[in-house]
């Protein structure tokens, strides 16, 4: 063991993600004037140090394998991140800065080959990136090392290891008093005694456990150790190391570099590329999962942030907050808050108020003891949400490039908050802000999701979104580029892949995406897809569950201006084999398929009058023939009736024809009731409007025998139970009219005419039409 | 002051029932105490909290629940701020006002009790009328009110059931809570609080429409809203400590306090309040009641003089089933419903439950 030259070497001990923590290694970097840094991270991104003066944090580091962007690591960085502070300060003062951590070079290739057993304590990144591993750091200490920082804390009386470090490290700056903020007195660096602290406990927790975890943290420090000498080798002043603090002992007491070689030697290697990408808040807070994450990004950045006097800034933020949603809130709020929060941080023995104290007098003075509201502004401010921003040097993915061009160009920036957007489809802009949303949808990035029912807006030139750019999307992002290398290239390659082996239904609706997403090259790949596909499928019903959408997408892709006119072909042409097929598949269909049958129909026909002309002729024809087809259920004749009358192809008279013959004594009682269903489907406003209609229903009612009743009962009970009550009612009062004197005739008919009371009437209408008084 | 002896009181106030505890505070507290308080604030919280000190002295626990409300509440009336004590019924406000008073100044018998009646001579002054007709206005025919009483001598008052006083009435309040001072015009002087007054009100959260605070008036008090005990442990615990302390001050026979059947009562009481059970598989129907702890502490200690005076000498499922089935049916209707369906569906297939269930099908018909 060699002690190294702590005058030379000053390693800094830190908490990930604590604002004091930056703010102390602020003040020793400015102490110490190093000429090299080093920081806790993957040496990969050693290109990217530069780039730091140009990013806005909440940022990390990404480090993937080119082949598979899925297998990743970060390394996130606040603004209140001792690293960050460290970065900034090189970037500053053109002091060079290098990462020391094990490369992820062996990470990435040790989860590759660990991944199967599923042992491996870094978390398997899952396929969307969701569960992506956060931080390398907070595996292995987490698991296999019982956390320093608690061990610490218990002996100093703390049960929250956080407040710990708030009071002990943290809370100095935050000292009401200590007026000049980031300067503490001289001498006070806090970086010896952690280190001391921390071979406390390292020597306490006694000899490292065997053990993958174990033996990853040991080959960590071998590198950090590694990365150090050749520093110290290659540079004449100062350095500075910038670690977690538990790592602080391992660098300052060296064992023969022979040995760290030996620990480093032979381990798996793969390719792996580095970027920086935006973050977000949400993702720091622990509350996201990320083991060495903050609960209180907001709150940290506050404190880092904030000139002076943070307490009362923050309170008077609370404050301000609630009157913007129009809570009453004075000044005097304001200041009994802040009494309160220094008057608890007192009664619980605390140097400073923390963020704990300033909840508490928030919920009971500026809240009123309300605890949602307090709830909910706590979240609010506490997470303080915010998204990281990249500059445009930054490495991107060539896809990433291309987004972000188009993203200025279109003039939508990625925010974290969602947002409503609603897009204007006459516009050019809007047309193009649309299609650029779904393009990313086709490549599984969800940046805008359609809001509201799509369905209904499709006809319409107002194209609701609900848009949030969370921060795995570019790691989706990064995935996607397998497929271009640019959006439009990429979204277009990805569905000529799904086309190739996705059935007809699929196809139609790939083909419906294609057209908003205004992949013109991609659209003539998944037509001939189609075509084929339609040739090949002998069941019909595929052909018409597939038709409506592509039929809708050739109406309304007028609205986007783009060409529907090959779409039209292919619907038609679907529509032509339907209308073939159509009768034999009708015969002797069950009572399930006749359902689904008579649905399907309805389907193909709202797809045939968008097509209109022609088609919707012929179509008419093809059900005339199904409507006369005695092998077809009843079910789906009687809905052919009803569609051919509706759409006035049938006659009043004919159609009371169809309808008695289909209620005559010949037909069974039950396929008569199945008659009715699909006839009445829908509505059965019709038999209100057309007596003679119910008429014939009522005399073939009343003319069933006892057995033949109870069997259609349910039948008919099933379809009259479907019509809305103020419906059923009218039906009734219908039924019960034609019950009455006279007969059906007569509640047809006209009243019998008073002659001699309707005179007078008479003659003055013969006067205004002038007449003549000989007239009438 | 005069005070009954302790032990023939019914019900002892809390500074002589700890009056032991409270000496053996005193001694050990060193740190600075506030004008006119007998303890500091470290003290008090730990007075209300429990612990042990370092000369051995075991501090019993007064209140069971988040150590954030004790602080709060203690840290609001070290800024000589008010304090509103809120919360459902049972939720031990009055338990947590008359021991903070107790521990600040050993002194809650202060006083104001809150009702639909009370008068602003209650919180101001009255005359003693005789002596005013035959004197006239003088220092000695004055009647002051407790919070008159506390001003002069520095205590806390206490304000019981705030929204049941009327809001006119309770506007009397503002002045004494701002200016601290009580201006008495008839004889041309005020009484101006000393170092050490302060208001602990207290209000219950379901009679927030009967007279709702005045914003004016809110705005004086720091609120601290009393939740239901946060586990079943926590409940089951306070539960047993009440019962045992009411039995000792009611001279019960000694019943052994069964762990289980209090544990029983618990569950009952916080899967009706909460509408799940303990397991959060089923769902069942809310009575209209508040079902609080205290009301979980009376039915335990009926049901242990039922078993002392008339049954076998040990709490048994039939003792409490009376007490329970009075707790929850409030309305003999809808809330009878809710608790046969709550026997029928939850209790009725529960492990160990049998006797329970048949004594609670008893008391229910």
């Amino acid at each position: 063991m060699a002690r190294v030259d702590t005058g030379r070497v000053h390693v800094l001990g830190v908490r990930h993600h604590g604002p004091g923590s930056a703010r102390s290694v602020l003040a020793e970097l400015e102490r110490v004037g190093p000429e090299l840094v080093l920081i806790e991270g993957p040496p990969e991104a050693d290109e990217l140090v530069g780039l730091a003066g140009e990013l806005t944090p909440p940022v990390s580091l990404l480090a993937y394998v080119p082949d598979s962007p899925s297998r990743a690591a970060f390394w996130p960085f606040a603004a209140f991140s001792p690293e960050w502070a460290a970065l900034r300060y090189a970037a500053e003062h053109g002091v060079e800065a290098r990462f020391c951590d094990l490369p992820a070079a062996h990470t990435l290739a040790a989860q590759e080959a660990d991944a199967p057993e599923g042992a491996d304590p870094e978390p398997a990144p899952g396929g969307g990136g969701e569960a992506a591993p956060e931080d390398p750091e907070a595996a292995g200490a987490g698991r296999a090392i019982a956390d320093p920082l608690g061990v610490l804390a218990e002996a100093a009386g703390y049960d929250d290891p956080e407040r710990w470090w708030e009071d002990v490290v943290e809370g100095r700056a935050a000292v009401p008093g200590a007026s000049s903020p980031g300067a503490p007195p001289a001498g006070a660096s806090p970086f010896p005694a952690i280190a001391e602290a921390m071979a406390a406990v390292r020597a306490e927790s006694g000899p490292a456990p065997a053990g993958p975890a174990a033996l990853r943290e040991a080959r960590r420090e071998a590198h950090m150790r590694q990365v150090l000498r050749r520093a110290m080798r290659s540079v004449g002043g100062p350095i500075a190391v910038v670690c977690g603090a538990w790592h602080v002992p391992a660098l300052l007491e060296h064992p023969r570099a022979a040995e760290d070689t030996a620990l480093l030697r032979g381990l798996p290697k793969t390719k792996v590329a580095a970027t920086w990408i935006p973050w977000t808040h949400g993702r720091l807070a622990a509350a996201s999962g990320y083991r060495a994450g903050v609960r209180s990004p907001g709150w940290y950045h506050h404190l880092f942030t904030a000139p002076d006097r943070p307490v009362v800034r923050w309170l008077a933020e609370a404050g301000r907050r609630l009157r913007e949603k129009d809570q009453p809130v004075s000044s005097a709020h304001v200041i009994e808050a802040v009494r309160l929060a220094e008057a608890l941080a007192a009664l619980r023995g605390r140097p400073a108020v923390g963020l704990e104290e300033a909840a508490d007098a928030t919920e009971s003075v500026l809240c009123e003891g309300a605890p949602a509201r307090a709830h909910l502004l706590h979240r609010e401010m506490v997470v303080g949400e915010r998204l990281g921003a990249v500059s445009e040097r930054t490495p991107l993915v060539p896809l990433q490039r291309d987004l972000a061009a188009q993203q200025r160009r279109l003039r939508l920036k990625p925010q974290a908050e969602p947002r409503e957007v609603d897009l204007d489809l006459r516009e050019d802009s809007g047309r193009r802000r649309s299609a650029l949303l779904h393009r990313l949808r086709l490549l599984g990035i969800d940046w805008g999701t359609p809001r509201g029912d799509s369905v209904r807006a499709r006809g319409t030139f107002r194209e609701p979104w609900l848009l949030a750019w969370q921060p795995e999307l570019e790691l989706r992002l990064i995935e996607a580029g397998v497929w271009g290398t640019t959006v439009e290239a990429a979204a277009a390659a990805r569905v000529r892949a799904l086309a190739a082996d996705a059935d007809l239904p699929q196809l139609t609706e790939l083909a419906e995406r294609c057209l908003h997403a205004d992949l013109g090259g991609a659209i003539g790949d998944v037509l001939s897809a189609l075509t084929a596909r339609a040739a090949e499928d002998t069941d019909i019903e595929h052909l018409m569950t597939a038709l409506p959408p592509l039929a809708r997408s050739a109406r309304y892709g007028d609205v986007r201006n783009s060409d529907s006119a090959a779409l039209r072909t292919v619907a038609a042409q679907l529509l032509a084999r339907i209308r073939a097929g159509l009768v034999p598949a009708v015969s002797g269909l069950g009572d399930d398929a006749a359902a689904a049958m008579a649905a399907a129909i309805d389907g193909v026909h709202g797809a045939a009058v968008l097509l209109g002309g022609g088609d919707e002729d012929a179509w008419l024809a093809a059900l005339e023939a199904v409507a006369l087809r005695e092998s077809a259920p009843g079910r789906v004749c009687g809905r052919a009736d009803r569609i051919l009358h509706d759409s006035g192809r049938l006659a009043d008279s004919a159609l009371a024809d169809r309808l008695s013959r289909a209620a005559s004594r010949g037909t069974a009682p039950t396929r008569t009731a199945h008659w009715i269903e699909g006839f009445l489907s829908g509505s059965g406003l019709l038999l209100v409007h057309d007596t003679a209609l119910l008429g014939v229903i009522d005399r073939w009612l009343g003319g069933l025998a006892g057995d033949a009743f109870t069997q259609v009962l349910p039948l008919l009970r099933r379809t009259f139970g479907a019509f809305a009550a103020p419906e059923r009612r009218a039906i009734g009062d219908s039924a019960r009219a034609l019950g009455g004197p006279g007969g059906p005739g007569a509640a047809a008919g006209a009243e019998p005419v008073d002659a001699r009371r309707a005179a007078p009437a008479v003659a003055t209408a013969a006067a205004l039409l002038g007449l003549g008084a000989g007239g009438g | 002051m005069t005070l009954p002896p302790p032990a023939a009181a019914l019900r002892p106030h809390a500074e002589q029932s700890f009056a032991e505890e409270l000496a053996a505070l005193e001694r050990a507290d060193s740190r600075t105490r506030p004008p006119g308080w007998r303890l500091s604030p470290w003290a008090v919280t730990r007075y209300i909290l429990g612990g042990t000190l370092e000369d051995g002295t075991e501090i019993t626990p007064k209140y069971i629940g988040a150590r954030r409300v004790v602080e709060v509440a203690v840290a609001t009336l070290a800024t000589d701020r008010a304090l509103l004590l809120l919360g459902v019924p049972g939720t031990a406000k009055t338990w947590l006002s008359e021991h903070l008073a107790a521990a600040i100044a050993g002194d809650s018998t202060l006083l104001v009790q809150g009702t639909a009646g009370t008068a602003e001579e209650a919180i101001r002054y009255g005359w003693n009328y005789a002596r005013l007709l035959a004197e006239g206005p003088s220092e000695a025919a004055l009647v002051p009110s407790p919070i008159m009483t506390a001003m002069s001598e520095g205590r806390p008052a206490r304000v019981e059931e705030l929204t049941r006083i009327p809001s006119d009435v309770q506007d009397a309040l503002i002045t004494v809570l701002s200016e601290k001072t009580l201006p008495v015009p008839e004889l041309g002087t005020e009484v101006q609080a000393k170092r050490g007054f302060n208001v602990i009100a207290t209000a219950n959260d379901r009679d927030r429409g009967v007279n709702d605070l005045s914003s004016a008036l809110r705005r004086r008090f720091n609120t601290v809203v009393l939740p239901v005990p946060a586990t079943v442990e926590d409940e089951i615990d306070i539960v047993t400590r009440r019962v045992a302390d009411l039995g000792r001050s009611l001279e019960l026979p000694e019943v052994p306090t069964s762990l289980a059947e209090i544990r029983r009562v618990v569950t009952v009481f916080r899967e009706l309040r909460e509408g799940a059970t303990a397991d959060g598989r089923a769902k069942v129907k809310s009575p209209s009641g508040t079902l609080s702890t205290a009301e979980a502490i009376s039915v335990v200690t009926s049901g242990i003089a039922l078993a002392a005076h008339f049954g076998d000498g040990t709490l048994r499922p039939a003792d409490v089933a009376a007490g329970i089935h009075g707790a929850v049916v409030q309305d003999p209707v809808s809330d009878g419903v809710v608790w046969r369906e709550y026997l029928e569906t939850v209790a009725r297939d529960r492990d160990g439950w049998d006797d329970f269930y048949r004594a609670c099908r008893e008391v229910s018909g």
